[in-house]
């Protein structure tokens, strides 16, 4: 795309945005006792993974994990079309009386958490269910909002926040697209 | 994005490897729903699916019928005994009236050869055939190379041969395609009598003895004896069958190595399976008929989005969230 586009997190950012988040996570849960972080497909899982191992780390607790592929709860199958990949959905925990931490790299529209939460109530009913996202871009289109945010910036549409991992993509940065203005 | 599959499923020949291999793919985790506690996704909630049977059928019938009730869809039956069609209305006549009640997908099965495309050419919903005479049966063809992926992996190189009555069979033709699409060696073996003529054109091997398959093969896809549709004289009786063809479990114990044993359903015990080995460890038939439900949820899945006039319109909804 033309346009600018800037680092947002290099990968020390990263890591110390996540470190915030993950004693945030424990603090807003009071201790570890009943929680489970499920990850969103794709980066949300690789987010969720090292948020848990910092918990781990710190606490000496173990937190289960879990994955959410929302592809099939998605609203717009009929307008865009099917995803070419559907990934998996794996809860191998009980999540009745769990509080359920939902991980995410970046939150725009709403529109996937709202399919997430869809998604969580099939598999049970946790006693509470919350929302960590890695970057907050801003643009909701429906009444959603994030519990713990590692840093907040105002991207709007069609401008780009494209979050890498150093597991899918060899390293751990956030970048910001911006169009030309008069593009 | 458009349907990837275009507008209907009418047979495995017109699509290309990368097609099945789409559908192949998109059916794992569609595996994992039917195991959880809430066996249903609201993927295709609001859309009505209507499952039209010209033929008998217990399997294929309930198979879509879970495959479609798993994916939210609205699902009316009509089989042919109790609908209009006893009073002569034709095809078109009744997939036209479906259509002025507003559907969207019709799954059918019917005995003639070439229905399934007479009917998509016709109606603007999408068409899945379910069989039609003696042409395809793609999604029984679809859940074999399931199957048979599942347990031997890549199956470029493997030897997959089609066993008894391959004349009669739309099971033959989907395998034989989809097999030889994904680049597997494939052969028959039956009676003469219940091979087609032009075999040599099917671009497959002929054994004549099922002795000789049995030694080649890493896999045995058994075939039904269709007698519904054999007028006569195809084979001399049915016990005469069983002892040169019937694959049984002394014959499978000379094999050099274990086979997989597949069978499209029902099955003539006794005359073309054993009941040993249908029931034995080499068979994998249940498994087939787990794997039929999530190919069927991937098909009604590639077939059911990316209508371009409302990707149009929602351009900017579209958004990474």
């Amino acid at each position: 795309m033309p346009g600018s586009s800037s680092v947002l997190l290099d990968a020390r950012a990263v890591e110390r945005t996540l470190k915030r988040v993950a004693d945030e996570i424990v603090e807003l849960n009071e201790g570890t006792d009943g929680l489970v972080l499920v990850g969103i497909q794709r980066r949300g899982v690789q987010l969720a993974d090292r948020l848990a191992a910092l918990i781990q780390a710190r606490e000496g607790a173990t937190i289960p994990r879990g994955s959410l592929d929302i592809t099939l709860y998605r609203d717009d199958l009929q307008t865009v079309g099917p995803r070419p990949v559907v990934g998996k959905t794996e809860l191998p925990w009980t999540l009745d009386g769990r509080r359920v931490v939902i991980v995410d790299d970046v939150l725009h529209t709403g529109r996937t958490i709202r399919a997430a939460l869809d998604e969580l109530t099939d598999f049970g009913r946790p006693s509470r269910i919350a929302l960590a996202v890695l970057i907050d871009r801003g643009g909701r289109e429906l009444p959603i909002h994030a519990d713990i945010v590692g840093k907040k910036v105002d991207v709007p549409a069609p401008g780009r926040v494209d979050v890498f991992v150093r597991e899918l993509d060899g390293k751990d940065e956030v970048v910001v697209q911006t169009p030309e203005p008069h593009a | 994005m458009t349907a990837p599959l275009g507008k209907d499923l009418l047979g495995l020949a017109p699509l290309s490897a990368e097609q099945i291999r789409l559908i192949l793919d998109t059916a794992e985790p569609f595996k994992e729903i039917s195991e959880r506690q809430i066996k249903k996704v609201p993927t295709l909630r609001g859309m009505t699916v209507v499952n039209l049977f010209f033929e008998p059928s217990t399997r294929t019938r309930i198979s879509f019928e879970f495959a479609e009730k798993r994916l939210s869809a609205d699902t009316v039956n009509v089989a042919t005994s109790g609908s209009s069609v006893v009073k002569g209305e034709t095809l078109v006549d009744t997939a036209r009236n479906l259509e002025a009640m507003r559907i969207d997908m019709v799954v059918m099965r019917h005995p003639s050869s070439g229905a399934a495309q007479f009917l998509a050419e016709r109606i603007e919903s999408n068409v899945i055939n379910a069989g039609d005479g003696m042409h395809e049966h793609p999604t029984q063809g679809l859940l074999d190379l399931l199957t048979l992926r599942d347990r031997l992996g890549d199956l470029t190189g493997k030897r997959v041969c089609l066993v008894g009555d391959v004349l009669h069979s739309r099971v033959a033709r989907s395998n034989i395609a989809g097999l030889l699409k994904l680049g597997a060696e494939v052969a028959v073996c039956g009676p003469r009598s219940l091979l087609p003529n032009a075999v040599d054109a099917l671009g497959v091997s002929v054994f004549e003895r099922i002795e000789d398959a049995i030694e080649w093969a890493d896999a045995l896809n058994v075939l039904r004896l269709q007698f519904e549709r054999m007028t006569a004289g195809y084979i001399p009786s049915q016990r005469e069958y069983n002892r040169v063809f019937g694959v049984s479990r002394a014959r499978l114990d000379r094999a050099p190595r274990d086979l997989l044993i597949l069978h499209p359903g029902p099955m003539n015990r006794g005359v073309e399976i054993d009941s040993d080995v249908a029931d034995g460890p080499h068979s994998v038939i249940l498994h087939q008929v787990t794997n039929g439900v999530a190919v069927r949820m991937a098909v009604l899945y590639l077939l059911a989005g990316g209508r371009p006039d409302l990707a149009d319109a929602a351009k900017g909804g579209e958004a990474r969230a």
